[in-house]
């Protein structure tokens, strides 16, 4: 017990003195967790629309899979990711298997059911109302779809701030096809994984402190957000 | 106010990401990622070169890498990327072209490597030798046995946990030797035999920590357990015994993107200067030798003593 208590001090210390591992460590995690939400967020916020937007065969079937999704264990995108970008994989000529962008792009598979899916039930949560009464009242389709994306927007963007929490702490991706290479791909999962099989539990304590604060002001922002929608 | 927050946050991912995309046009992963401490050295826009080595869980724990890794990167003007691993995943990633180097410690599947094409040889750089650890009382009385007589008494103990590292790895090949060695099975009488063996699928470090959290004996290599003495209570316990040579390897990956670097890499490693800091290694630290060198040296007789 006492020793926990002098490591939890001396992660403290680490943090206030701006230890340049620890917070090397974190940048970079932040760096690569924002990359890969920003991408995912260019390709999968339109995609949602898209889907929500218009009315296709297997429109139902295609939501509800997106949606089961959500909760698709990160080794598995580990593990397929690293079989794509292996060099005997099928993406192997890109050569980023062990570098950050590996782990970016695993992290955008990832998150991809979470922000397309979140999207789509955005748009769905401003009612079919909406959409009929624009129509109704004589707007165009352009005019009725700005309409329920003003709606929607700050439910959408907490889509993709969910996003961004689970890129911010998955450890599996990160893993297996980053390699928790030190000062190259080591992010704060990585290196808590690795620091408590070591035994170094002060520099562990201080980068669960740190990955625990940016989650935490993910979840802030996200109740701000739905806080801004309902009033 | 709201709209506000909203912008500052998508300034902050954008700016984030600017930063992140400039390595992108070099076509080489980039000095925004490196640790504070490498930063100076290296223009943020410059071309960096990169070798992969994939090394065992041994030589990664005990720190040597970590010691060597700056001396290689000053001398070939290179940035080295260590990855550990068990020495079957290590030398998965070699097969399949991921890695340049690997520094492992299986013989038998290391001259397979060779054999099956994936690399030009296996060049032994140093050696030290396995410990059974457990705990000081000794519960199963194995103090001071042979490894095999000491796994034999375990099996018909059957109550004293045995920690196996279970990754197919190096030390998880020598401890299958010895089973097998002691006239078990191990797929059909060892993996089957109860609670008391676990399999516990890490590298070696966290694998001494389990074995400490359940009061259990393990094998390890002598240089991790000296590594992680500090927070053990396990001490060795059978530590004689020609099965207990534990030799390391370095292979260079035939189908590495820079064979020109990966030779320097097995060229740096058996250097006399270099196999002069193996030897030296943790001495001051642990009042004894973690690794003695033996490039070059015919250990072949010692080893085939031990398979």
């Amino acid at each position: 017990m006492f020793h926990l208590i002098e490591a939890f001090g001396i992660a403290l210390r680490m943090i206030v003195s701006g230890d340049t591992v620890v917070f090397s460590i974190a940048l970079r995690t932040l760096l690569i967790a924002s990359a890969s939400t920003l991408a995912a967020t260019l390709l999968f916020v339109p995609l949602g629309c898209l889907i929500h937007f218009n009315s296709f065969r297997g429109k139902r079937l295609a939501t509800g899979f997106i949606q089961t999704m959500y909760s698709v264990p990160t080794v598995f995108v580990g593990m397929l990711v690293f079989l794509m970008i292996s060099r005997t994989g099928p993406l192997g000529g890109m050569g980023i298997l062990f570098s950050p962008w590996a782990i970016i792009l695993g992290e955008i598979v990832l998150i991809f059911p979470i922000i397309t899916g979140l999207t789509i039930s955005a748009l769905q949560g401003t009612g079919k109302g909406l959409e009929d009464t624009a129509i109704a009242l004589g707007a165009s389709r352009r005019t009725m779809v700005l309409k329920v994306l003003t709606e929607a927007r700050y439910t959408m963007f907490t889509s993709v701030l969910m996003g961004f929490g689970r890129a911010l702490s998955e450890v599996g991706v990160a893993i297996m096809v980053g390699g928790n290479i030190a000062g190259h791909t080591r992010t704060l999962t990585t290196a808590i994984a690795l620091g408590v099989g070591k035994g170094e539990t002060a520099s562990s304590i201080a980068l669960g402190l740190i990955l625990l604060f940016l989650a935490m002001m993910v979840s802030i922002m996200v109740n701000l957000l739905q806080h801004g929608g309902n009033r | 106010m709201r709209k506000s927050l909203v912008l500052a946050v998508l300034a902050l991912i954008l700016a984030g990401c600017g930063e992140e995309s400039m390595p992108v046009q070099t076509g080489e992963v980039g000095s925004v990622m490196e640790e504070a401490t490498e930063v100076g050295a290296v223009e943020p826009m410059a071309r960096v070169e990169r070798l992969r080595v994939a090394t065992t869980t041994s030589l990664y724990d005990t720190g040597l890498w970590g010691y060597l890794e700056p001396m290689f990167e000053d001398m070939y003007d290179v940035e080295l990327d260590v990855l550990y691993a068990g020495t079957g995943k290590a030398l998965d990633w070699g097969m399949r072209g991921d890695v340049d180097v690997i520094t492992v410690h299986s013989r038998a599947r290391e001259e397979l490597f060779v054999s099956e094409g994936y690399g030009p040889e296996r060049v032994p750089f140093a050696y030290n030798y396995f410990l059974i650890v457990g705990p000081a009382d000794d519960p199963a009385g194995i103090s001071g046995m042979s490894p095999e007589e000491a796994f034999s008494v375990l099996m018909e103990n059957g109550e004293a946990v045995f920690v196996s590292r279970g990754d197919d790895s190096g030390t998880h090949g020598k401890e299958r030797s010895i089973w097998t060695a002691a006239g078990y099975d191990y797929e059909t009488e060892v993996r089957t035999a109860g609670a008391w063996y676990v399999e516990g699928g890490s590298g070696m470090g966290p694998t001494l920590v389990m074995a400490n959290e359940m009061q259990g004996y393990t094998l390890s290599d002598i240089g991790t357990y000296l590594a992680y003495q500090g927070d053990l209570d396990l001490v060795p316990v059978v530590d004689q015994g020609d099965a207990l040579l534990n030799v390391y390897s370095v292979l260079q990956v035939g189908a590495s993107r820079n064979p020109e670097l990966s030779a320097a890499l097995v060229e740096f490693l058996t250097s006399s200067e270099v196999q002069q800091l193996i030897g030296d290694y943790g001495v001051e630290a642990y009042g004894m030798q973690l690794f003695t060198p033996c490039a070059g040296q015919n250990i072949q007789v010692a080893e085939e003593c031990s398979i």
